[in-house]
């Protein structure tokens, strides 16, 4: 009997060393292992034994069987892992392939450029304000100090709706200085973005519908440093940090002192060349400090109160944000074009 | 404005390099545009002195000379000009010398001669003869140049000698010898058989050996005009040459730019309309000063007068419209004599950009340009009574101003009249009837100071606007015109151009009131943020010309500009330097910031259909009135009451738009006609309808889908109308067939609804619309008013526990009429359901062998589910049972 366990051991263990799949192996499980097994026609002898050999004989069957099962387990676990390399391998694909985007819809240039300029003052704590388009010249001028005679206010620069000159396009966004003053309370922190139109004809640089995003800050104490300190910030976070400014002196009819602010060129560096006409410096928006005759007009007392506003052209700002070469492109929506951005 | 550093070194001494210049000028206030070296073009150009000249031995019309041009040996140059002679002046382009227009002179060879540069004409410098007069050119008809129009029929015989008559008394001379006779010109010895002539000439074409034809009866060599030639027969008779320069202290060898004046720099300001003072050298002088620090120099004019005649009694001047005439100063000028003014006046005036005329006109520019006063100057003989009246013009008025066009004025225009007539256009332009001409005696200079705006409206009026109405438009200094006006009679004096008389005519109109302003350093440091000292900021004005007496300061007169503390603060901050002043943040109560509830739609609705992939568009505002043509709306759609633009810049854009709808067309078109194969775009953006507060417009916003190729149809399209609308959780979502929208396919457009809210219209347009649009592929678009979305927004979402019985799903198929609608048997479904019924997904509709003619199959999915217990399937079908009832009882749909 030992020497019919020693074959059945040597046997089974040899055949489960080299079972192939797992068919065979379960074949070889219920040959040794099975009811009607090897093992188990052994151990039905063990009644035959005497009453001393049989605990000597039954340790020994168990211990056949326990290398028997164990050996069946690793084979098993073998085939299975063969059969898992063997699924991946058949598996395999060319990651090389394109994938299978879904198409994203694209965000006009210049929505972006605009959304960027509201993210860094929305920070700031200025509310976004909306108005109209078609608008009063009382509110695009008068109360912005432009008197009757004022250039801009021809025909010649300025879209009218009646003989009168009353109803108008707004030229410039500023109109919202007022409209904010009118309505909002003190202090106020606002930008006011949207479309403008003036008498200009198409070509590379013009167009007679335009964007702008005006600003504007009332406050006690607001001063010129804050403004510059303000403009500073907003170049930096649109063209990078370290880009370099200058402030010049101009003239607005409703900001005392008015100034237009430059960035120093990006092609050159302020050596001058021919994007900046040999300056060194373009010229990016206009600003100053808000004329106290405006505020007077809006029933604010310039004597407690003064503010800071800017107008910045929002198509020159993306066209140099993206280096887009010509503004025709903003307008003509060429699919080609938009799916650059 | 143009300014001349040559000029601008009178009165402020600059050295600064032009980028230097340019950029201090711009950061106080002065913007330079650009700045023009006038030689800039020229190089190795010099002075040359002829030595001698030789016929070429292979040409008949051209000299080989021989030049000094200050080098140890002279070069050899050819030229094909013939009014040079030896011992002239003249500019000489060397070797490898450039000329204006980026012309390269480089040595050559002409017929076998070798030349090493080549001599100037004045066109060549580019210059003309307003600048050098005495450049102008005088040619004689040389006999040995005549080439007949027939030559078998010449006029004069080809062997013509000395001594044969040409016609009349006109005989044909020999020329012996050529020496001149000082200012330009030459005195030339004539011989013809037995008689010599010495016969001074200002031809200057004339040469040993030349062969003229001399009138003995008036003594002059004759032109080709003298022997009513043509310049055919003559082809070097020409007023063309070489400009023979006669200016004092030249030498052989000097370069020529400052001889021609091309050292000169100019530059260009923007001056904002603010400052009428700066469009003036003295006014940019003085600007120039206080930026560079600088001393500046300005001089009274000092008349010496004494002419004949006392002015009282030769002018007599009325303003009858005074309100429009603040100042009127007018002085007199007599035995004048019309000549071209000397080189350095016209010189600053090219530099400048003004034409010179002659004298008298050259004047009255040069004290433009000088003091920003526009003059004007009258021949006095066409003032009419000697009265001078400037009044309003007469309705219909007529007058032919200088520049020759005839100018119907109205009761806006201002004029300057004698008794009977308009003789000049007040501030704008001067009357051909007294424009001052050769034979002028006797002038009337004014500088005046007429209202801004109405020489603007008048210009406008008459589209012509000048360099004198462009300055008073902006509103002039009365102070300035009695300076000015003495200033051309102190310049008439110094050129000897006529006598003045004494006395001046000044009309005052106005009482001036010098503005007086506290200043208030500390309110001006608290404006600008900044720490000036008091004794700067009064450092800063008088430099300035203000007057500073303690704390009160007197603005000059010029500056109009000027009027309260915060102007008095740019001054300061001007010349502290803008860049000086520190860079804060804002201090001060803080503020919360953000969007509106608008433009969070806007920023969400844009999110929701990118990720459908729908790109952004930006249209125009303003359209055709065509648009309305195009997508068919009737002649009278009570939707094309527009704004319309009074003075557009064309038809097509001269109407606000009161639907996007052909905005979004246009691009779709634009796309398809550049072969892109499929486009999904999308625009928020406005119409504009009648009916707003104060005349304005109803300005509202929409978002308009527009997309063609790419599998895109109807339910693509409302797909994404759903999409959107469940992004922003709109309840009560339906959509209904619109058959009547002329825009759209009457049977794939829909009405989207919210409830009882109408959100907008979709579908595929109609195919005659995209017919006018020139597409052949079907178009697709979508209007939501964006109004009605935020109206239609849901609540913010509520949690809803997950289910935690399992659902029973039950398929259904029913047949109904094709007629009856997917839609009202989903109604139907939802409203007989009886509580466990949780979704409704359409998943079939089938028409076809099984099923009978006018019929339809439509499939459901039904989902069903209790929140409190496992369903069992006889519960489910219980209800479905019940549904199907409804469904047959309702629609006739019958169960398949």
């Amino acid at each position: 009997m030992k020497e019919q366990l020693a074959k059945i051991r040597a046997e089974a263990l040899a055949a489960l060393g080299g079972v192939k799949d797992s068919a065979a192996l379960e074949e070889l499980r219920v040959r040794y292992l099975g009811k009607k097994g090897e093992l188990t026609a052994v151990l039905k002898q063990m009644g035959k034994l005497s009453a001393q050999e049989r605990p000597t004989m039954g340790a020994l069957a168990n211990e056949v069987r326990a290398a028997v099962e164990s050996a069946v387990d690793s084979a098993a676990k073998k085939l299975e892992e063969r059969a898992l390399e063997l699924r991946l391998q058949a598996e395999t694909v060319d990651v090389t392939i394109p994938g299978k985007a879904p198409r994203l819809g694209h965000r006009h240039p210049m929505d972006m450029a605009l959304d960027e300029i509201k993210d860094i003052f929305v920070g700031m704590g200025f509310t976004v304000l909306d108005g109209p388009e078609i608008e009063l010249a009382s509110y695009n001028f008068d109360k912005l100090n432009a008197e009757e005679g004022h250039p801009s206010r021809d025909w010649s620069d300025t879209f009218y709706f009646d003989a009168d000159s009353r109803v108008m396009l707004r030229s410039q966004t500023s109109p919202m200085q007022v409209r904010a003053m009118e309505t909002m309370d003190l202090p106020i922190r606002i930008i006011a973005p949207g479309r403008v139109y003036r008498k200009d004809e198409v070509d590379a640089t013009h167009s007679p519908m335009f964007h702008q995003v005006e600003g504007m800050v009332i406050d006690h104490g607001v001063t010129m440093a804050d403004l510059k300190g303000t403009l500073n910030l907003l170049v930096e976070q649109l063209y990078g940090a370290g880009t370099k400014t200058r402030f010049r002196p101009h003239h607005f009819p409703f900001t005392e002192p008015s100034c237009e602010m430059d960035v120093q060129c990006h092609k050159c560096g302020g050596a001058g060349c021919p994007t900046c006409k040999g300056e060194g410096w373009i010229e990016l928006l206009g600003a100053g400090m808000i004329h106290p005759k405006v505020l007077e007009m809006s029933g604010i007392d310039p004597n407690e109160w003064s503010g800071w506003a800017f107008g910045i052209g929002l198509e020159r700002t993306a066209m140099r944000r993206f280096k887009i070469a010509d503004l025709r492109l903003i307008f003509e929506n060429d699919v080609r074009f938009l799916e650059q951005f | 404005m143009n300014l001349s550093r040559e000029w601008l070194n009178e009165f402020v001494p600059v050295t600064a390099s032009d980028r230097e210049f340019a950029e201090a000028m711009t950061l106080s206030g002065s913007k330079v545009e650009g700045t023009t070296d006038l030689g800039a073009e020229i190089s190795n150009v010099v002075v040359g002195k002829i030595l001698s000249m030789e016929r070429h031995p292979n040409s008949d019309h051209m000299w080989v000379c021989q030049i000094d041009v200050g080098d140890s040996e002279p070069v050899q140059i050819v030229t094909g000009a013939w009014n040079i002679h030896v011992g002239d002046l003249i500019p000489v382009a060397k070797d490898n010398s450039w000329l204006p227009g980026g012309v390269h002179i480089t040595r050559g060879n002409l017929r076998g001669v070798k030349s090493k540069g080549m001599l100037c004409s004045l066109k060549e410098l580019n210059l003309d003869e307003r600048d050098f007069p005495y450049g102008v050119i005088t040619a004689a008809a040389l006999l040995n140049d005549y080439h007949p129009i027939d030559p078998e029929k010449p006029s004069i015989p080809a062997d013509v000698q000395p001594g044969h008559k040409i016609y009349g008394p006109v005989v044909a001379a020999g020329v012996e010898a050529v020496e001149s006779a000082g200012e330009g010109r030459w005195t030339c010895t004539l011989t013809y058989p037995e008689k010599t002539a010495a016969v001074v000439t200002p031809c200057q074409n004339i040469h040993e050996g030349d062969l003229v034809a001399y009138n003995t009866k008036t003594g002059a060599i004759c032109t080709l005009s003298d022997l009513h030639a043509e310049q055919r027969e003559f082809p070097h008779c020409i007023p063309d040459g070489i400009f023979v320069l006669q200016e004092e202290g030249v030498q052989p060898g000097d370069d020529i730019k400052p001889v021609i004046n091309a050292d000169d720099h100019v530059v260009e300001f923007e001056i904002t309309p603010n400052r009428p003072d700066c469009l003036s050298v003295i006014g940019l002088a003085r600007e120039a000063a206080a930026t560079f620090n600088a001393p500046l120099t300005l001089h009274a004019p000092v008349v010496k007068g004494g002419a004949d005649g006392v002015l009282a009694e030769l002018l007599d001047v009325e303003t009858p419209a005074a309100d429009l005439v603040p100042r009127y100063t007018a002085r007199m000028v007599r035995n004048v004599k019309i000549a071209p003014s000397p080189k350095w006046m016209r010189q600053r005036l090219r530099a400048m950009g003004v034409r010179p005329i002659n004298n008298i006109v050259d004047i009255t520019n040069y004290v433009m340009l000088e003091y920003g006063q526009p003059m004007h100057a009258f021949d006095y003989r066409y003032v009419r009574g000697g009265k001078i009246i400037v009044r309003r013009a007469e309705e219909g008025e007529e007058l032919t101003t200088l520049d020759g066009n005839v100018r119907k004025l109205t009761a806006n225009h201002l004029v300057i009249a004698d008794e009977t007539r308009a003789v000049g256009l007040a501030g704008i332009m001067g009357g051909m009837n007294s424009e001052i001409v050769a034979d002028t005696a006797d002038v009337v200079f004014e500088s005046a100071c007429f209202d801004g705006t109405c020489i603007r409206k008048g210009a406008l009026a008459l589209g012509m606007r000048t360099e004198a109405s462009a300055k008073f438009e902006k509103g002039l200094d009365p102070l300035n015109t009695l300076p000015a006006v003495n200033r051309a009679c102190e310049l008439v004096e110094l050129l000897g151009a006529g006598e003045v008389v004494d006395g001046v005519i000044d009309i005052l109109n106005y009482v001036p009131q010098p503005t007086v302003l506290t200043l208030e350093p500390d309110k001006i440091n608290a404006l600008l943020g900044t720490d000036v000292p008091a004794d700067e900021m009064v450092r800063i004005l008088q430099k300035l010309d203000f007057q500073v007496d303690g704390d009160q300061v007197t603005v000059p007169s010029w500056r109009g500009d000027v009027k309260r503390m915060a102007d008095l603060a740019e001054e300061v901050a001007r010349f502290h330097g803008y860049n000086n002043i520190p860079t804060t943040l804002m201090r001060g109560q803080t503020t919360v910031g953000g969007y509106s509830p608008k433009e969070r739609l806007e920023r969400r609705l844009g999110q929701a259909v990118r990720a459908m992939g729908f790109d952004q568009i930006i249209t125009y505002s303003f359209i055709s009135p065509t648009y309305y043509d195009k997508i068919r709306w009737s002649p009278d759609d009570p939707r094309r009451q527009s704004f319309k633009i009074l003075n557009p810049l064309g038809e097509d854009t001269s109407i606000m738009r009161t639907t996007t709808l052909p905005s979004m067309l246009e691009i779709l078109t634009r796309n398809y006609n550049y072969r892109n194969k499929s486009a999904r775009l999308y625009e928020v953006g406005r119409v504009y309808l009648p009916g707003g507060p104060d005349g304005l417009a109803v300005e509202n916003k929409y978002l308009t889908l527009g997309a063609y190729g790419d599998k895109m149809d109807f339910f693509a399209l409302k797909g994404a109308v759903e999409a959107v609308l469940r992004d922003l959780r709109c309840g009560g979502v339906r959509f209904t067939a619109v058959k009547d929208d002329p825009s759209y396919h009457p049977g794939r457009c829909a009405a989207v609804w919210a409830g009882e809210k109408r959100l907008g219209v979709l579908g595929q347009l109609h195919p005659l619309v995209c017919g006018n649009y020139g597409v052949d592929a079907p178009l697709f678009a979508a209007e939501l008013s964006l109004e009605a979305l935020m109206d239609a927004q849901g609540a913010d979402p509520e949690y809803v526990p997950l289910p935690k019985f399992p659902d029973v799903a039950r398929d259904i198929a029913v047949v109904c009429d094709l007629a009856v609608t997917v839609g009202e048997l989903e109604r139907c479904i939802i409203q007989n359901a009886k509580g466990l019924l949780k979704e409704v997904a359409l998943f079939d509709i089938y028409t076809g062998s099984s099923i009978p003619d006018g019929k339809k199959s439509v499939a459901f999915s039904l989902t069903l589910r209790a929140d409190d217990r496992s369903l069992t399937g006889e519960e489910a079908d219980e209800d479905v049972k019940a549904i199907l009832a409804a469904l047959e009882k309702e629609l006739g749909a019958v169960l398949r």
